[in-house]
């Protein structure tokens, strides 16, 4: 026991959780007091001593999987699942669909009639059999074959065509409604759709469980737990992360935009004592007799930051550009005083596509689509943005600006024009360049960056959020 | 750190989870299994999730379940050791000087100093408190994500030795080990330090069939239909982009606001006019009620 642990707990770590020594032990201990066969209390026991931040949960779920849910594919297990397939079987029988044990035989329509029954009366046994079924049947798994659980997932779904049978489930309940005498409104509709979308769903990660199950059998946790191996999201590259990556990022945005709101203010509420206030001085003389025993300094208001972000949305970057353009429009919240500016070849304001908007997708997609950025072809053309914005914006650029510019400064050979980096930077109380690429890119082909770079406070590599919250980190 | 005394308030996993239930605290597995290994290892308990799902009020139900005394310290900005641990009475200890003054003309230094650092002049707060107190505590911590990072630090002691030093008085051992819970709305990462010393537990919104029993549970007089219906369309709701998704308590003032309304089932005009309550800002009304109202296609 204590070895399966062992490993389990280095297998987290070469996840990327942080597991302190301490922890572990509270771990070992933990699980003295909960029996193992009890596997979601054993779960949690061991989550809540080992993982200590809720967006490592997911990547924590799957190594708990391979580890002690999938594993021990004994006897005893066997069993399990035959008493299951019985008890689905059983229930079948009553709605007289198919004989005991011969899910084998079936037709493939008369398994996706079963599917569907199962469906429509969230019949779990059934279902939980039914995904069994559909993976030996479909999936085509071979053993040894060196291809991910993604590719046997992709290919089981593909036969099961679950979207046709979600629209079978409306169509019976519409069908059942009037029958009752009436139509489904539309919020019957909805709540219908999502009730099967929710059963469908599990089925899903039923198929997807199985998938692995028969995976680890064949391969072993050790190299299963390695395969599975996702970076946490504070890992993931912005420019290679996927929808679900995308709006979990989107989820932790919020807190950092928070942080370097509070960096940036805070900054300025520690500087230097102020003149004596001679006002509020006397006034507190008062209570010591008129002795002004305590004098009082005129602190120097806290300014407001303003913060001008100037984002490269071109194609070579647009992944991050997304990205950006949602760290704007939280910082946008965060600060009063902040502009957003997005180039291609051409720049373009784009501060009022998030002004009184609150649905940040709708805001992207606006700056996407009426931006106007276009000047010659769409390519980027660093060194003609920043002239016009040099030209357009650059005498409001004062010393409380803050200029954050973001891109991978690829100028497809045009002229750098670097000098305003380094005007700007005169002018402004810091300019920062954040690069999406990584450093060992920096400087190949049309990358220019050291040339702008020369002229920054700093230039920052960006790919994951553990970076750009080093980032703000460091503003402090 | 592990104190001798202890007797476990909980005999098993289920004992736990049967016992909330008694007191209209509908648990599942994870959080029954967290409170249960609380007490076990002696550890403090960290609740974060989204506000409104009942952070607070496992504390609470925790306390009544175990007829302890709850001894809640709301935290802040700006919170300090003067208020979240102990304080000296300085106006009683001036007092004493003067009164020892007029007395006694010999008393020396040492003797007055010794006498108003004694316990009769310490104001106790939350922290020391629930470390002193010898009937059982639940200390709840709330909110813990507000004060800054350098205050958190004040925690640390009590969290993992259950003792408070003060400079003029030694150490203050716990006479018995609180339960203790912190709650963290998420608002920033908190420190290793702290996160290290506790058990980590995530509230998140309940599954359907949860939230219809915790409906139940808490809505006196709600039919069972109505109730499902609830669960069904927050959890709708909940899967659109919201500013804010409605909470557990949202979700509880509706059930209350139906039945006061008569309501036997929820039609869409009802829904739509009585969404102010599940959701707090406009644009989040006006976007839930297109989306209820509109065929879903």
């Amino acid at each position: 026991m204590l070895d399966v642990l062992e490993g389990f707990i280095q297998e987290l770590r070469t996840a990327g959780l942080p597991v302190s020594l301490t922890e572990n032990l509270d771990a070992m201990e933990a699980v003295q007091h909960i029996p193992m066969e009890d596997r979601e209390a054993f779960k949690y026991a061991l989550a809540a001593t080992l993982v200590k931040s809720h967006a490592h949960w997911k990547a924590f779920e799957t190594v708990f999987e391979v580890y002690f849910s999938l594993r021990r594919p004994g006897p005893g297990d066997e069993a399990d699942l035959e008493s299951d397939a019985d008890a689905g079987n059983l229930q079948l029988d009553e709605s007289g669909a198919a004989g005991a044990g011969a899910m084998d035989s079936l037709s493939p329509e008369e398994l996706a009639e079963m599917l569907y029954k199962a469906l429509l009366n969230a019949d779990e046994a059934t279902l939980k059999a039914l995904a069994r079924q559909a993976v030996t049947r479909f999936a085509g798994m071979e053993p040894g074959r060196p291809v991910g659980g993604t590719y046997y997932l992709y290919r089981t779904l593909r036969n099961l065509d679950l979207d046709g049978v979600l629209e079978r489930l409306m169509e019976a309940s519409r069908e059942q409604a009037e029958q009752a005498g009436g139509e489904l409104t539309s919020l019957e509709e909805r709540l219908e759709r999502d009730e099967y979308q929710e059963r469908i769903a599990q089925l899903r990660q039923e198929i997807e469980a199985e998938i692995r199950r028969r995976l680890v059998a064949d391969r072993g946790p050790e190299a299963m737990a390695r395969t599975l191996r996702k970076p946490l999201p504070e890992d993931v590259d912005f420019m290679h992360a996927s929808r679900d990556e995308m709006a979990q990022l989107r989820r932790t945005i919020q807190p950092l935009a928070r942080k370097l709101a509070v960096r940036l203010a805070r900054k300025r509420r520690h500087g230097r004592k102020g003149p004596l206030d001679f006002r509020n001085t006397m006034r507190h003389s008062l209570s010591y007799g008129g002795v002004p025993a305590e004098p009082k300094f005129r602190y120097p208001r806290p300014a407001k930051p303003e913060i001008l972000v100037v984002a490269d949305i071109s194609g070579s970057v647009a992944a991050f550009a997304r990205f950006t353009l949602m760290f704007v429009y939280a910082i946008a919240s965060q600060f009063s005083r902040v502009r957003a500016f997005v180039f291609i070849d051409g720049i373009d304001e784009v501060t009022r596509f998030f002004e009184g908007t609150e649905d940040v997708n709708q805001a992207v997609h606006r700056v996407n689509t009426e931006a106007d950025v276009i000047w010659v072809d769409g390519h980027s053309d660093y060194g003609h943005a920043f002239q016009v914005f040099w030209e357009k914006w650059g005498r409001e650029v004062s010393p409380k600006s803050s200029v954050i510019l973001l891109g991978d400064a690829r100028n497809n050979y045009h002229s750098s024009q670097a000098w305003i980096v380094k005007e700007l930077r005169q002018r402004a109380r810091h300019v920062y360049w954040l690069n999406p690429e990584p450093r060992s890119y920096w400087d190949t082909g049309d990358s220019i960056v050291s040339e702008y770079g020369a002229h920054c406070d700093g230039v920052y590599e960006c790919r994951n959020l553990r970076q750009l919250e080093r980032f703000v980190e460091q503003l402090g | 750190m592990t104190l001798t005394n202890a007797e476990p308030r909980f005999e098993s996993v289920p004992a736990v989870r049967e016992g909330l239930a008694g007191v209209n605290y509908l648990a599942d597995e994870g959080i029954a299994g967290v409170v249960y290994l609380a007490d076990r290892l002696q550890k403090p308990v960290l609740i974060e999730g989204p506000a409104g799902t009942g952070k607070t009020q496992l504390a609470k139900s925790i306390a009544e379940l175990t007829e302890s005394r709850l001894i809640r310290l709301q935290c802040y900005e700006g919170l300090d050791e003067s208020k979240a641990l102990y304080e000296w009475n300085y106006k009683k200890q001036l007092l004493r000087i003067q009164v020892e003054r007029n007395e006694d003309e010999k008393a020396t230094w040492n003797d007055i100093e010794e006498d108003i650092f004694a316990e009769d002049f310490l104001l106790t707060r939350p922290l020391l408190e629930a470390i002193r107190a010898t009937d059982p505590v639940v200390l709840l911590i709330d909110e813990v994500d507000r004060v800054e990072v350098e205050t958190e630090a004040l925690l640390l002691e009590i969290l993992s030795d259950y003792q408070v030093s003060i400079p003029e008085l030694g150490t203050v051992q716990a006479t018995q080990v609180p339960l203790v819970f912190l709650t963290s709305n998420n608002t920033r990462e908190l420190s290793e330090a702290l996160k290290r010393r506790c058990l980590y537990l995530h509230l998140d919104y309940p599954d359907l069939a949860r939230e219809k029993e915790i409906v139940l549970a808490r809505v006196p007089g709600i039919t069972e239909n109505l109730a499902d219906q609830i669960a069904r369309v927050v959890r709708s709701i909940r899967q659109l982009e919201l500013k804010k998704a409605p909470s557990v308590s949202e979700t509880l003032d509706w059930a209350r606001t139906l039945l006061l309304l008569g309501a036997t089932e929820i039609s869409e005009a009802q829904a739509t006019e009585t969404l102010h309550i599940l959701l707090k800002y406009q644009s989040d009304i006006e976007k839930a009620a297109k989306e209820l109202s509109a065929a879903a296609s």
